[in-house]
């Protein structure tokens, strides 16, 4: 018996992380199979291999009987795949109807027969039942609409396995009916598809059978949703024990170390006010887009603020700017380690040191070698950085390591009070994570305010003394640590239009 | 502020053994360490082994090339570019750009010698000179890190701008200077070497410690290597950006003066394609367009290459309309090779 489509014993190693080790799954013509997991499971990185951005360290992808090696997006797109990133992949100042034809306008004499593909496009989106102008450029849509034609560009390719990976994430109730309307119809007409999310009741609604991920493994596989329970999944995809990796204790906490008020910018439009203690460790949780990122830049000075104020015990007047702020005791660890965080061609201690050094620097010019040097080693053992040295350049270190050097950079400063860190184990493995909650717990100890933002539920429910979640650009609810649970922190994330209400979906 | 420099803060979550640290992590399989260090030492200086292999090929091969008057000549030839190429390899580490400087270097020029002209005095002219000069980076910097300008445009459009500058307060013509005093600064020795050689040697030895050993150097290279994650470090990144380009405005009028002491008149058509060789001598020396990747040695080691096979075609009377193919030959094997090199280490 042969799969239309069918993964066999991958295995994918990044430096440092597994990302997946014998994972086996097969996906028919006409089925919708789910991939469930937490974040880090190794779904996406699943999708990468599909589409050709990975290559596999082991194992087969079979397309069809025949087994296929797709070295590049192409080769995987020419066999008839077509995948719907989370990142959505378009041309923003282009139109609908130029997205959807994007290299193969219709032509004559090399001139853009423009009549003839507006009707196309038109004909097609209505065929497909999406209200969208072919004209209008994808810049002025919003995302979910964007998500739409995306997805209206694999569907128009004439894909025949389509991979969607959490396509809801971003859009409203309605537009996700029309999605999953899309879904039904290219099931019906024989395509294979693959459907990743973290709403249950879209598994069960729309799929056939789902596999489990848990830290780059197959836990689970099921062939029959209607036997299974909600609850059987979130065990599979949870599956350890929360505590274990957390290692939570409780602290006493300080007196108020900072203060947000009405802090508002682009894309926090409603001001947000809070405080944090000194010693406590404060979890701000939302679903992707949820503003919780711009609301942590908007006080660190990193973007311009529309109004509001930060303020630190101590410290007379409002953080405006990033210099100030560092120099405050206020640092922010940024979510997008690779783009906002590391100097990548440059070496772990420059890294490091690039802040510090200002208490260093001999007549306010001149760098100091030996302290920097001696900073940078106290820091690699103490953090327990793997690398060969000091000197070795920070890009060829892995995720975990590297947001350890980052974490070395605000530990050296000598007057810290706010540590803001942004996804602090994003793409970091379970050994790893641990260590990092150690420095958070070690910093509360010492009195600092850390602001911890997360997408990991478990990770928020398990380190944080208390919870901010934030939705659609606002605060939405604040729960003690005795108080949260997956439930109420999620109905507080979520947003009000979300799909029945009743069965929270479970971010995992 | 002053504290011990190596202390490290203590955590209370210190790893409990320090002793049980793992050595280092091991090196990418495949390749031993030491073959690892060799290969690294040899993409490292490679410009430096080019530079010593030609060198020693163009002694043997070319007749007078390797007397100490021809080094001097040929030191002489390429100071300015020397000069100008120390401030450049900032501006590129900084991932930016500066096309305006061999206009700078005419007008820098033409004005020195029209403030002598009608002052008498030559430190009016060379201050006023280097005036302009900070004014043109100034303006560089502000549209770039500011405005948010592109470099390309930003340094284009003051490249059009001051050349005609240059061209309005010279009417065209060739400015002769009267103060013959003037003339020593570009073409006396001083300890045995042409005093504008001595310039590039202080600017090498400025610049050199500058990138290195300063707070500013450090701060060029983390802005080239990711200016985002630069900015959220804490790192000045406009006001770097706006010295960057001031500096450069400054020492590129200084090698205007120098050459129009060496001249001795200001030349409106001055520095032509000027720009363009002060970037091919840094990239041959290794520093990296996309940003984050300069070394002084590798930048003087390009320069003198330019200059050594100018130097060596002339002496065997090549026609200078060949020698622009053979420059251009030079500077594509040279990215040529490092591409390759870098296209190892990318993975």
């Amino acid at each position: 018996m042969s799969h239309f489509l069918e993964f066999r014993s991958i295995t994918k190693t990044f430096p440092g992380v597994k990302a997946l080790s014998d994972v086996s799954f097969a996906v028919d013509r006409g089925q919708v199979h789910g991939l469930l997991g937490e974040n880090g499971a190794g779904k996406s990185t699943l999708l990468k291999i599909l589409g050709g951005e990975y290559i596999p360290d082991g194992g087969q992808v079979m397309l069809d009987g025949t087994e296929r090696h797709f070295t590049r997006s192409r080769d995987s797109i020419d066999a008839g795949i077509a995948i719907i990133h989370q990142e959505l992949q378009y041309v923003p100042e282009l139109t609908v109807m130029e997205n959807l034809l994007l290299g193969h306008l219709p032509t004559r004499f090399g001139f853009v027969r423009r009549g003839e593909a507006i009707r196309w496009t038109r004909d097609n989106l209505q065929r497909l039942g999406v209200d969208i102008d072919p004209l209008a450029r994808l810049i002025d849509l919003s995302i979910g609409q964007r998500q739409m034609v995306e997805i209206c560009k694999a569907v128009l390719r004439d894909a025949t396995v389509i991979a969607l990976d959490e396509p809801t994430s971003s859009l409203s109730h309605r537009e996700s009916e029309i999605l999953f309307r899309m879904i039904r119809d290219l099931k019906a007409r024989g395509k294979a598809l693959i459907y990743i999310s973290h709403r249950l009741e879209e598994i069960f609604e729309l799929c056939d059978g789902c596999t489990i991920f848990r830290d780059g493994r197959k836990v689970a596989e099921h062939h029959d949703l209607s036997q299974i329970t909600r609850d059987q999944l979130v065990q599979g995809m949870v599956g350890r024990e929360i505590k274990d990796i957390f290692d939570y204790k409780p602290r006493a906490l300080g007196e108020v170390a900072m203060t947000v008020q009405n802090l508002s910018g682009k894309k926090v439009p409603t001001p947000a006010t809070f405080s944090v203690r000194k010693g406590e460790i404060l979890g701000f949780f939302g679903l992707v887009g949820a503003g919780r990122s711009e609301l942590m830049r908007l006080i660190y000075g990193a973007d311009v603020r529309a109004t509001g104020t930060v303020e630190l015990d101590g410290i007379k007047g409002n953080i405006t700017s990033i210099s100030q702020a560092i120099h405050s005791g206020l640092v922010l660890c940024p979510e997008d380690r690779k783009q906002e965080g590391i100097v990548p061609g440059r070496s772990v201690s420059e890294n490091i040191n690039i802040s510090c050094r200002r208490h260093y620097r001999r007549a306010h010019f001149f760098v100091n070698d030996s302290a920097e040097a001696g900073t940078a080693e106290g820091y690699i053992k103490l953090l327990r950085i793997k690398t060969p040295s000091r000197h070795q350049e920070i890009r060829f270190l892995s995720g975990g390591n590297q947001q350890k050097a980052i974490l070395a950079r605000w530990l050296a400063e000598q007057d810290l009070r706010v540590l803001i860190i942004d996804e602090p184990t994003r793409g970091i493995d379970v050994g790893a994570k641990n260590e990092i909650y150690q420095v958070l717990y070690g910093l509360a100890e010492k009195g600092v305010a850390v602001i911890m933002v997360s997408s990991e539920l478990p990770e928020v429910l398990g380190v944080s003394d208390r919870i901010i979640t934030m939705c659609q650009g606002r605060i939405t609810g604040e729960l003690n640590r005795t108080d949260a649970n997956e439930r109420n922190v999620l109905t507080l994330a979520l947003p009000v239009s979300a799909p029945t209400p009743a069965a929270a979906p479970v971010t995992a | 502020m002053q504290t011990t420099p190596t202390q490290v803060q203590p955590l209370p979550a210190e790893p409990t053994s320090a002793s049980a640290n793992p050595p280092s992590a091991p090196p990418p399989p495949g390749r031993s360490a030491g073959q690892q260090k060799l290969i690294k030492f040899a993409s490292d200086y490679s410009i430096i082994l080019i530079f010593l292999v030609l060198f020693v090929v163009l002694s043997f091969n070319v007749e007078y090339f390797f007397s100490f008057t021809n080094m001097k000549g040929l030191a002489l030839s390429v100071s300015q570019i020397g000069m100008v190429a120390c401030t450049m390899m900032f501006c590129l580490a900084s991932r930016d750009f500066d096309l305006s400087v061999g206009s700078t270097i005419a007008f820098a020029g033409v004005l020195c010698a029209m403030i002598i002209n009608s002052t008498g005095s030559i430190v009016l002219g060379v201050g006023g000179s280097l005036l302009a000069g900070a004014a043109i980076g100034l303006f560089n910097g502000f549209t770039i890190a500011k405005l948010r300008i592109n470099a390309l445009i930003a340094t284009l459009v003051t490249m059009g701008a001051v050349r005609g500058l240059g061209f309005i307060a010279s009417h065209g013509q060739a400015v002769g200077i009267s103060n013959e005093a003037f003339f020593n600064l570009g073409n006396n020795d001083l300890f045995g070497m042409p005093i504008p050689v001595l310039f590039w040697i202080g600017c090498v030895v400025v610049f050199g410690v500058m990138l290195n050993k300063t707070v500013y150097g450090r701060n060029t290279l983390a802005i080239g290597g990711n200016p985002d994650a630069a900015r959220l470090a804490g790192v000045a990144v406009d006001r770097t950006r706006i010295y960057i380009f001031l500096i450069q405005g400054v020492v590129t009028a200084l090698a205007g003066i120098i050459l129009a002491s060496r001249i001795t008149s200001g030349q409106p058509n001055a520095g032509q394609g000027f720009e363009l060789d002060v970037i091919a001598a840094c990239v041959l020396g290794g520093v990296s367009l996309a940003g984050g990747r300069a070394t002084i040695s590798g930048v003087v080691v390009g320069v003198l290459i330019m200059g050594m096979v100018q130097n060596a075609m002339n002496l065997k009377n090549i026609d200078a309309f060949y020698q622009y193919e053979v420059r251009a030959a030079i500077l594509f094997v040279a990215v040529l090779i490092d591409q390759l090199k870098n296209r190892g280490k990318t993975s």
